[in-house]
């Protein structure tokens, strides 16, 4: 997706974050894009949500196996920080993954005849929904084991600061995740090494189907690497705006050599855990409420009107996302099935 | 016109009951707005719309049960008609026939040559030795692991090494397996080719994870883009009086892993030929090494290209009686064994298979069917063991050769003891193995 033409300046709030160990609370709506920026934004967002309403349906179908996580309600969090990043730099998160993976610049296409497990999906249908990987957009997967990939994404890392590079890479998770013994492990040799690494907790408030306040006895997610003197802030991952101004701060920061930093993003998954999910451990009015006075993608529009973007441009927007979306669709079904011989092919590679 | 369907809501649904309409006919239907209630195999769920319109058809009544997947419930009228009909989903087929499966054969290995003159070398230095060269050659490769750098390594095998290359290639870790052997695995998917030495491969089974569903499966996984070049090093097995919880073969439980190769070296030529295979090869590699033959002397060739190919098995000793299968520590048992029963008489041929996956079981049926008999030797445990994989697939190849039923030596199945005699009871021992020739010749 097209890298950020110029950058923000990023919310005041936000610039506490510099202090170690202090909770710097970078909530915020102040202004931070310009139009054609918030513009591009609102679309990737858009394609993100109708990408994935598209899988549900699919799903629904059959024509989707297992498991399918819908990332419906947190766009803001991946388009806002990819907004910040650079050519080169890596990202890899959980099996939560579509919008990454969108988010990235991977083809719509690729990503949906990954979902229905045919020849042209990303990995030639022997991934699936959870593992999917792109060298050429340095999106190091979609990982289906909770808290692998932040071990994986120190890693990226580690490998980046060893060829002195400034690269910086994204490691995603939720705040499920946030309690498993690796994700510690991580931020110790990251600030030990100093790896250029942004850790970027999605709290969704539930890890499948329990709630954070259940999960942890951490109250303030930005502070679990303060042992470690990695600088947390809690960012609102409904606002896109705020997202981009809290990562291009933490991109700065990695680059600059400083080691780790730590983004806690308050987000909402609106749909379940997975399509299985009939997400009984709240309520529908909660679900609700986010949905009609924090939606990101609501959000954006409506800051937009007010920067003078009128009803066509939107209906472009909308048209041209519509239009990739059914494209993917038509595409995964007419991608034929990998050829049995493929069973055989990729355990080692051949030489 | 859309047709709404019946939605598949789990993985296992096949069908499932419409409790309950949310929107009348005539309403307007935006994306995102739940539709109905539905009744699965695992609970009630809510359906959403996809496609936006007004509902113009209510197919399928509230409270209808067992209304299978895929059946048209609703139809939507879209907005302005430009929106197309849902495509009915087509049941994928399976596959007709039913096609048994076929490992395609495995390529050819490169043979082993004569490598001309050796000298005297200890396995640690063999190891040493053959990190320093693939280092010198190759600026992505580095090593990582507890004590390796300052310490010299817990072993002494990185001794030299951080003086040689410095902290950025040697790196000390803290404790931390399950950490660092993911940061590496990381560094390998991002072009690195790191090795990473486990103070003992007890400890890896911390980093188990990261080793099998990060390392081993991912270039499957990714349909071949991302693959993990990494070596995992370190002493295996039992050492000597340490007791169970650092007392474990881990072979087996490698060697069962599609994804991963397998390498476990007895003699200094061995260690140093196949760690410089490994260290080069594009693939996870598992280099079982044994703490007790650290110190052992073995002859190692001289020349600077010296290099083993991984997957090939290694005859150390010609005979005609019965062949002796066995790899890393237990090499040495079965030689001494056939020493003791050529005093008797008996010629053993051993085979040292040298690496467990790929198996070469190729040299191995060659030798059954010269000598028709097989004892495999192993330190570890029995049950799904090396020495089961090695005698079932001699049985599956050569069965018709076979004057004898093939036979295990291994270690008892019990964890380590710690006292002297009960560890001496449960370790292969080379008259365990002479005993259990005698059953069968």
């Amino acid at each position: 997706m097209a890298q950020a033409a110029e950058r923000a300046k990023p919310a005041d709030k936000a610039k506490r974050a510099k202090s170690r160990g202090v909770a710097a609370k970078a909530v915020s709506n102040q202004p931070g894009l310009p139009k054609e920026q918030l513009l591009r934004g609102y679309r990737d967002m858009l394609l993100i949500r109708r990408f994935e309403e598209k899988a549900g349906q699919l799903y629904g179908m059959g024509l989707i196996g297992g498991f399918c996580h819908l990332y419906i309600g947190q766009e803001a969090v991946v388009v806002g920080i990819q907004m910040a990043l650079g050519e080169g730099d890596e990202v890899i998160t959980s099996y939560r993954d579509h919008g990454h993976m969108l988010a990235t610049g991977m083809e719509a296409r690729g990503v949906m005849a990954e979902l229905t497990g045919r020849e042209g999906g990303y990995s030639r249908g022997k991934g699936g929904s959870m593992h999917m990987f792109s060298k050429e957009r340095n999106f190091f997967g979609g990982h289906g084991i909770v808290g692998a990939q932040v071990s994986l994404g120190t890693g990226l890392a580690f490998s980046n600061a060893y060829r002195g590079n400034d690269r910086v890479s994204v490691t995603y998770f939720g705040d499920g995740a946030s309690s498993q013994g690796q994700v510690f492990e991580s931020f110790n040799l990251a600030a030990l090494m100093k790896l250029p690494c942004i850790y970027v907790i999605e709290n969704n408030k539930y890890g499948m189907g329990t709630s954070v306040e259940r999960a942890t006895a951490s109250h303030d997610l930005s502070q679990n690497g303060a042992p470690w003197g990695i600088p947390g802030v809690q960012v609102d991952g409904m606002d896109v705006e705020a997202m981009h101004a809290a990562a291009e701060i933490a991109v700065a920061h990695c680059r600059a050599g400083k080691g780790p930093y730590l983004l806690e993003v308050k987000t909402y998954r609106y749909r379940g855990h997975s399509m299985s999910d009939p997400a009984r451990y709240r309520s529908r009015e909660e679900v609700q409420k986010m949905r009609t006075e924090r939606d990101c993608i609501e959000g954006a529009r409506h800051r937009l009107e007010g920067l003078g973007v009128d009803e066509a441009a939107f209906k472009a927007i909308d048209d041209e996302v519509k239009r990739i979306v059914q494209d993917s669709a038509d595409f995964a079904q007419s991608s034929p099935e990998p050829d049995p011989s493929q069973l055989w092919t990729d355990i080692l590679v051949e030489r | 016109m859309t047709v709404i369907l019946m939605p598949a809501l789990s993985p296992t649904m096949t069908e499932g009951k419409l409790s309950r309409w949310l929107k009348n006919v005539g309403d307007t239907i935006k994306a995102g707005d739940v539709l109905a209630e539905i009744e699965t195999d695992k609970a009630t769920m809510e359906v959403e719309a996809v496609d936006e319109g007004t509902l113009a058809r209510i197919l399928v009544a509230e409270g209808t049960e067992g209304v299978a997947v895929n059946t048209p419930i609703a139809e939507l009228a879209g907005e302005d008609g430009s929106v197309s009909v849902a495509p009915l989903p087509v049941a994928v087929a399976p596959v007709a026939a039913a096609v048994v499966a076929v490992a395609p054969a495995a390529k050819a290995l490169p043979e082993d040559r004569d490598w001309g003159p050796s000298a005297p070398l200890t396995v640690r230095e063999a190891l040493r030795d053959a990190m320093a060269i693939e280092m010198r050659a190759d600026g992505d490769v580095f090593l990582m692991g507890e004590e390796v750098a300052q310490y010299q390594g817990a072993y002494k095998i990185s001794q030299g090494l951080l003086d040689e290359f410095g902290p950025k290639r040697v790196i000390d870790t803290p404790i931390t397996e399950h950490g660092f052997a993911g940061m590496a695995v990381g560094a390998a998917m991002n072009g690195l080719k790191p090795i990473v030495e486990f103070m003992t491969f007890n400890f890896a089974m911390q980093a188990m994870d990261h080793i099998i569903n990060s390392a081993a499966k991912t270039l499957y996984m990714s349909g071949g883009q991302m693959g993990c070049p990494i070596v995992f090093r370190g002493p295996n097995g039992a050492a000597s009086r340490v007791a169970a919880q650092h007392s474990q073969c881990y072979a087996s439980w490698y060697g069962h892993v599609p994804g991963l190769k397998v390498v476990a070296p007895w003699s200094s030529a061995d260690a140093k030929g196949l760690l410089r295979a490994a260290i080069r090869d594009p693939n996870p590699v598992i280099f079982l090494e044994n703490e007790i033959l650290y110190g052992q002397t073995f002859e190692c060739p001289t020349d600077p290209d010296f290099v083993l190919p991984i997957g090939k098995a290694k005859v150390e000793r010609v005979g005609t009686h019965v062949t002796l299968v066995a790899f890393s520590i237990m090499v040495g048992v079965a030689m001494k064994a056939a020493e003791a029963l050529a005093e008797q008489g008996i010629e053993a041929e051993v085979i040292n298979l040298r690496t467990l996956r790929p198996l070469d079981i190729d040299t191995v049926v060659a030798s059954v069917k010269k000598t028709n008999r097989i004892v495999t030797v192993e330190e570890g445990w029995p049950y799904a063991g090396i020495g089961a994989e090695v005698n079932m697939q001699v049985i599956e190849q050569c069965f018709d050769w076979l004057d004898a039923p093939p036979v295990r030596v291994h270690g008892a199945d019990v964890p380590l003891p710690y006292a002297a005699n009960l560890e001496k009871l449960a370790l292969p021992q080379a008259d365990w193995v002479v005993a259990a020739v005698r059953r069968i010749v």
